[in-house]
């Protein structure tokens, strides 16, 4: 048992324990509850220092419930922003002050608080965003679709993305142990299927709740605390290009790089937290693979069931549970065998499609099918997607 | 890190992107091998040795009497710099220097080469700069200029940096020092 040595407890009164006992080592019960309230029970052993919260459905029930942790003396500060502008603007102060903070928000709230999500980024600060996703205007919507995910695909932020409530109670708890690592430090998001998730009910298996996270310690930083002189508080002031092309093109361009390099460096650390950036589902040997995220990789297990019971036929699922970093290697080396490979998605643009396009270019000799792909709320019932695929193979 | 610049802009030079990253704990990175830590402080201290205008850049962390252990390293930089007869030249804060750096008396991570080249440094040590400032600067400096960089990073270390020797304390300091020592010995310069 790898409890940590100096028993030390949190100022909620938790015993502090490692992210490796928390989410391996710990006895878990089983209970059944929603992706909100998983939330919550994940938030609740992080030992998390602000939290600001902005309602938008369907993430609003998160955001209320890591309210109630404040009231109950598990999270040190909490309060309800301006707007979703105001809250990330705000979590970012909190982080930039040395807390470990979270924050929820869905679809068109995640773009109100866009200009911030590259400035965390920049700044190197291990924010946790949980999004519930639900899809953008317009027409507005407020159902299950994750196109907002395409949006923040290259804000420089971790992209993990949870199938069930079991995951995304494992991955916020990973998220932080992985986010703050010195030379990763940069933001996390957490994204599942706004309703499919949020508001599901399913069995979840939790360690017990006197237990927590070590507090976050700033002082493993990659950056000095933040203040007027020192970049980048000085450059949200005072930009490089204001003063010098020369340095602006330098910095800027290493920068940015950087960045992006700490996203690649926390691939051995997701992989240990994780249990591997990819998960596999069905006849490992299958030449039909069913590459997805999220619900629509619980759908897509459903087709290869049916697929199996009703015509015979085998298939697989590759699931991704990174999308930044995205998983290279394991999907080439999953998809090895593939001769037709479907992408389910729940959004209009097919952007995990782009995302295997691009990993499998010159690496496979698949067919890739961006099929099939809903969108504004619409379901992806197990039986379309066994029609599409045997319209394909046929 | 994978070769000794310059190696241009585009594309920018940085080492994950050509599958080097930082090593795991107890090992160091020597350009893209992973490899004992005591092997990667000979070379280093070769590379110091033997390359012209040898240099140490120290950081905030180790300029200002944070703590005991940041005094204690100081102590240590300084010996270090007369063993490995190199120069030191302050990275005391991460401001840019407007309208231009005084190359000779400091180093800046958001134009580190200007230093590199007014000095004709061709191998350098950083030590105590913050994480994120260390790895802007060396992917400039690889980019710019073909100074050896070696990294004596406090946590895990800059796979940007030709060497990097991770979890460096004051006793992993010691025992560098204590090599480089060796190491002069066998080229005949002590």
């Amino acid at each position: 048992m790898k409890v940590e040595n100096k028993v030390e407890k949190n100022w909620a009164g938790q015993r502090i324990v490692s992210p490796d006992y928390l989410l391996f080592e710990a006895p878990r019960e089983k209970h059944f509850m929603t992706g909100s309230e998983a939330v919550k029970e994940a938030v609740k052993r992080a030992s998390v220092d602000a939290s600001v919260s902005y309602p938008i459905t369907p993430q609003s029930e998160a955001a209320h419930l890591i309210g109630e942790l404040w009231a109950e003396g598990y999270v040190g500060v909490y309060f309800r922003g301006e707007n979703e502008f105001g809250v990330m603007s705000e979590v970012a102060g909190a982080a930039m002050a040395g807390g470990r903070v979270i924050t929820t928000t869905s679809g068109p709230g995640t773009l109100r608080a866009f200009e911030n999500f590259p400035m965390w980024s920049g700044t190197r600060i291990p924010v946790q965003l949980v999004l519930m996703a639900r899809g953008v205007n317009s027409p507005l919507s407020i159902q299950p679709d994750n196109l907002e995910v395409d949006f923040l695909l290259d804000t420089g932020c971790m992209i993990w993305y949870a199938e069930n409530v079991q995951e995304l109670f494992d991955m916020i708890i990973a998220g932080f142990a992985v986010a703050e690592q010195p030379d990763v430090h940069v933001p996390i998001i957490t994204a599942v299927d706004g309703f499919f998730v949020s508001h599901t009910r399913e069995a979840i298996y939790l360690p017990p709740d006197d237990i927590a996270l070590p507090p976050y310690n700033p002082y493993k930083s990659p950056m000095p605390v933040i203040d007027a002189e020192i970049p980048p508080g000085r450059f949200l002031r005072d930009p490089f290009v204001m003063k010098s092309n020369y340095i602006s093109y330098a910095t800027h361009a290493s920068w940015q790089w950087e960045v992006r390099a700490a996203i690649e460096r926390s691939r051995p650390y997701a992989k240990h937290y994780l249990r591997g950036l990819t998960e596999e589902f069905g006849n490992k040997d299958s030449d039909i693979v069913f590459v997805a995220c999220g619900t629509a990789a619980s759908q897509a297990k459903e087709a290869v069931r049916m697929l199996e019971e009703t015509e015979g036929i085998q298939a697989k699922v590759v699931k991704l549970k990174t999308i930044r970093p995205f998983p290279y290697e394991e999907l080439i080396e999953a998809t090895k065998n593939a001769k037709y490979i479907f992408i389910p998605e729940f959004n209009v643009v097919g952007w995990l499609e782009r995302e295997v396009r691009k990993a499998l270019y010159k690496k496979s000799n698949a067919e890739i099918i961006g099929t099939p792909r809903v969108a504004g709320g619409m379901t992806m019932p197990k039986e379309i997607i066994v029609k599409e695929v045997l319209e394909y193979i046929k | 890190m994978a070769k000794l610049g310059p190696a241009h802009y585009s594309p920018y030079p940085v080492a994950v992107y050509e599958q080097v990253l930082t090593p795991p704990p107890g090992k160091a990175l020597m350009f893209t091998e992973i490899v004992d830590e005591e092997q990667a402080m000979r070379e280093a201290a070769k590379a110091m040795l033997t390359r012209e205008n040898a240099t140490i850049f120290p950081g905030p962390q180790v300029l200002y009497a944070w703590n005991e252990e940041a005094k204690e390293k100081a102590k240590l930089i300084k010996e270090m710099a007369e063993v490995l007869d190199a120069k030191i030249i302050p990275m005391y804060d991460y401001r840019p220097k407007y309208p231009k750096i005084d190359p000779e008396v400091e180093i800046n991570p958001n134009h580190p080469n200007l230093t590199i080249w007014h000095n004709k440094i061709k191998a350098c040590i950083f030590i105590g700069v913050h994480c994120h400032y260390a790895n802007v600067a060396l992917k400039i400096i690889r980019s710019e200029t073909d100074c050896f960089t070696i990294a004596m990073c406090s946590q895990a270390g800059h796979e940007d940096a030709m060497i990097t020797l991770r979890d460096q304390h004051v006793e992993e300091i010691e025992k560098f020092i204590e090599i480089a020592k060796e190491v002069k010995k066998e080229l005949g310069k002590a």
